[in-house]
């Protein structure tokens, strides 16, 4: 017997007014597996990730992460995802530290001063510690970002773009950091209209296209040039 | 609440400005009312708690703008736990800012205005306490509302102000009365109104502010 899969989303729609965003999202994303949801701009990628997040409530349909209804149980949720958006939910005036402790103890983590400097050093930000985050690029606030996840061990990461405005050496952290995550049992969906280390990363390509999954397939089938024709054919008739 | 206090040391934009807007509002009221020391006394509380209340309207109406800049505030959402917790930290952070902003506001008044408060300032600053909880209770609440509405500047005190009126008025009756030399006796009425509506807006704010939050 397959174990339930972590995130699973059925006939979902969202609407805003008459504009239906989503109309009968359907997907599913199982432990240690990656899915890259791509799309064109206004898709419906960021609000998917959103309805997952528990920051939106469907129109219809179910969105379920670890069992439990996204709308319905939202704290429950909220205990299993991790969320790395355009906003890096970081505090300019605080060092890292101490956006680090104050997002450990909101979220009802006692975590010690060596625990702390563990999870910076995760994210390979321990030298940086002790500075303000006003000064630091946008690979190393989306490492702090992530630093938080290595304190809460989320089970399902959203990830928006994850690997836009970062240089070579960010991208690369950050693909193995996500493949460590995969490994260790955790499911990430990741919106992304981009075809470079995110399918390196992904075990799946969802194509999202008129409010719907348009094509759902593994990714090791595929080479790159065979994405972007995938992508062209979907969004170009579906967008 | 030590989050906002530290933003707060580093970047002193709230309370510079709000000294010197305090120290502005001074030098406007010394102009329009002149020497006359009985027309003084007659207004003096009003104007200490106007004072207050634009001195507030400014402060606690920042309170939030912290949590937009790199999205925060989602965070905050997504923060599994007790919602209440962050208002009740707001809360805290805000009610200290206030009496800082206060206590300043209080020491020019009597420097300003030549008002000798040697006696009075135990009572008179138990009505300040009373009052401020009340006004930083609800504006904090006010202030997490309007976050996220385009409109903020503009709605905040419209929508403050009118729930303040018996906040306003019990702070300066019983203002006035200790600035006479009253017993706090004399005012024991409004002071119980204080009470009831310090607790009754902070109660309200720790049991909807979950629902304020997610919008």
């Amino acid at each position: 017997m397959t174990p339930d899969p972590l995130v699973r989303v059925s006939g979902l729609r969202k609407a805003f007014g008459t504009r239906r965003v989503l109309d009968g999202v359907t997907l599913e994303v199982g432990a240690g597996e990656a899915v890259a949801l791509l799309g064109a701009n206004g898709a419906g990628k960021t609000t998917l990730l959103k309805l997952l997040a528990t920051l939106a409530r469907p129109t219809r349909g179910t969105a379920l992460i670890g069992g439990h209804d996204c709308a319905r149980r939202p704290e429950a949720v909220r205990r299993l995802i991790g969320l790395v958006a355009h906003g890096a939910h970081v505090y300019e005036d605080l060092t890292a530290r101490e956006n680090l402790r104050f997002w450990a103890t909101l979220g009802g983590l006692r975590v010690p001063p060596a625990g702390l400097a563990a999870a910076l050093a995760d994210v390979e930000l321990e030298r940086h510690a002790d500075e303000r985050v006003r000064t630091f690029s946008e690979g190393m606030r989306r490492r702090l970002s992530l630093a938080r996840f290595v304190l809460a061990r989320p089970r399902v990461l959203l990830l928006d773009e994850p690997f836009a405005g970062l240089d070579q050496r960010a991208k690369k952290w950050l693909e193995e950091y996500l493949q460590a995550f995969k490994a260790g049992g955790g499911a990430i969906v990741m919106a992304t209209h981009s075809f470079g280390r995110e399918l390196a990363v992904a075990d799946r390509i969802a194509i999202l296209a008129a409010g719907a999954i348009a094509l759902d397939t593994p990714r090791a089938s595929l080479t790159a040039d065979d994405v972007q024709r995938l992508y062209a054919l979907h969004t170009e008739n579906g967008s | 609440m030590w989050k906002d206090l530290l933003v707060e040391r580093r970047s002193k934009e709230t309370l510079n400005g709000l000294f010197f807007f305090s120290l502005l509002l001074l030098f406007v009221f010394q102009f329009a009312l002149g020497p006359d020391r009985e027309r003084l006394a007659a207004v003096l509380p009003g104007l200490l708690w106007l004072g207050f209340i634009l001195s507030g309207l400014l402060g606690l109406g920042r309170t939030f703008l912290v949590e937009r800049e790199n999205d925060c505030w989602e965070g905050l959402l997504l923060a599994p736990g007790d919602k209440s917790a962050i208002y009740v930290g707001k809360l805290a952070g805000n009610l200290l800012l206030m009496l800082v902003i206060e206590t300043v506001l209080v020491a020019m008044f009597a420097v300003f205005f030549n008002v000798d408060l040697g006696a009075a300032w135990p009572a008179l600053a138990l009505v300040i306490v009373l009052g401020t909880v009340g006004f930083t209770a609800v504006g904090t609440l006010f202030a997490a509302m309007t976050a996220q509405v385009r409109a903020r500047e503009l709605l905040f005190p419209v929508l403050l102000l009118p729930v303040q009126v018996p906040v306003l008025l019990a702070t300066v009756r019983a203002t006035e009365a200790v600035l006479l030399g009253e017993p706090l006796g004399a005012v024991a009425n409004w002071l119980k109104l204080l009470a009831a509506a310090d607790l009754i807006y902070v109660v309200v704010g720790v049991l909807t502010f979950e629902f304020v939050l997610e919008g």
